[in-house]
């Protein structure tokens, strides 16, 4: 094996460990429910309610600070949102879709929309995982062209390689996918375009030649 | 490439190892550039507050805001200049200075960093949360 594939291979137990062992809230739960069916579901799983925990008891708000008792708590505010997978729970872009959210896209004029852009673009992956489509019409709805290019990603066909270590590190859609934006255990939001049979039988032929 | 093994291996292990403490919503901001050393407690910037009301473009286009934790060396003096959190945190879109507490409001000590973000779960757990 060389380098690189070490390092994602690596990186992506890594990734799976983490849907594993959770957090510490997993644990204490664990402990603290001892009476709880030893065979139930999910066992080390952050439990639902304990998703979305209250301003003072985050772990980064100090309780003892004034800003804890008039700060809106997420709970309340996700309520209303629509519901979705990974990061804060909410689908952010149906929630804007269904204008559950109105979003200002400029301070001084609060009637600007943005001006949308409808290109999917596709890349084309190594392996057997469907190929990532990139929609600019949602990312457009949020951001403007500058914001991305060309630091992040050069606008041009084939310009920008990277890798999902790449990303996991923070760097091109990690900029933002991994912080804020759903986060990368979300793989088929991106992958999410079939290879044809062919191309897959083709790439799962060549790592069983060994 | 045995090194590269060794830092995956590593990460792993910190990632299994290290209380991964109760999670503070996804996106926040710790904000501590000079925050302990004034002996104010750090600030905590709420993401999913602000991307209810304006869309990113506003922050991170119009207002300056470059896409890293402590990356945009924030002091009290640039925003009652009206620069950075200063444009809204003016009185007049948004409540302004005087409410101290309502962004200076991390536990003291708590480092820069993006809370639940990859990097720190996954990559590079650099703290570990007080009371957890």
């Amino acid at each position: 094996m060389n380098k690189p594939s070490i390092t994602v291979f690596a990186a992506l137990i890594t990734l799976a460990f983490l849907g594993v062992t959770g957090s510490s809230h997993a644990q204490a739960a664990a402990l603290s429910t001892e009476k709880q069916d030893p065979n139930r579901f999910n066992r080390l799983l952050p439990p639902k309610d304990k998703r979305t925990p209250p301003v003072a008891e985050d772990g980064i708000h100090d309780p003892k600070g004034a800003g804890v008792k008039v700060l809106q708590e997420p709970r309340e505010a996700f309520g209303v949102l629509i519901k979705g997978k990974g990061g804060n729970y909410v689908d952010w872009v149906k929630s804007l879709d269904k204008k559950k959210i109105k979003p200002l896209y400029d301070l001084d004029d609060p009637e600007l929309v943005p001006m949308t852009v409808d290109m999917n673009i596709v890349r084309e992956v190594k392996g057997t995982m469907p190929d990532v489509v990139f929609p600019h019409e949602q990312h457009t709805q949020w951001l403007e062209c500058a914001n991305c290019h060309p630091a992040i990603f050069i606008p041009q066909k084939g310009a920008n390689p990277m890798s999902m270590v790449d990303i996991m590190l923070g760097n091109k859609c990690g900029v933002c996918h991994g912080t804020v934006a759903f986060p990368v255990t979300e793989c088929r939001r991106c992958h999410s375009k079939a290879k044809p049979m062919k191309a897959r039988q083709k790439v799962s032929a060549k790592s069983t030649r060994k | 490439m045995y090194k590269s093994a060794l830092i995956g291996l590593l990460s792993m292990l910190a990632a299994m190892v290290l209380p991964q403490a109760a999670h503070a919503e996804y996106g926040d901001v710790v904000m501590n550039n000079y925050s302990d050393a004034a002996g104010m407690r750090p600030v905590v910037f709420p993401h999913w507050y602000h991307r209810i009301r304006f869309r990113c473009k506003v922050c991170h286009a119009d207002l300056g805001f470059k896409f890293k934790a402590g990356g945009n060396k924030i002091t009290m003096a640039k925003i009652i200049d009206g620069q950075f959190c200063g444009a809204c945190h003016n009185g007049e879109i948004s409540w302004s200075v005087e409410n101290c507490g309502m962004c200076h409001s991390g536990i003291s000590g708590t480092p820069t960093h993006i809370d639940g973000s990859t990097v720190q779960r996954l990559v590079a757990p650099t703290y570990k949360k007080l009371g957890n």
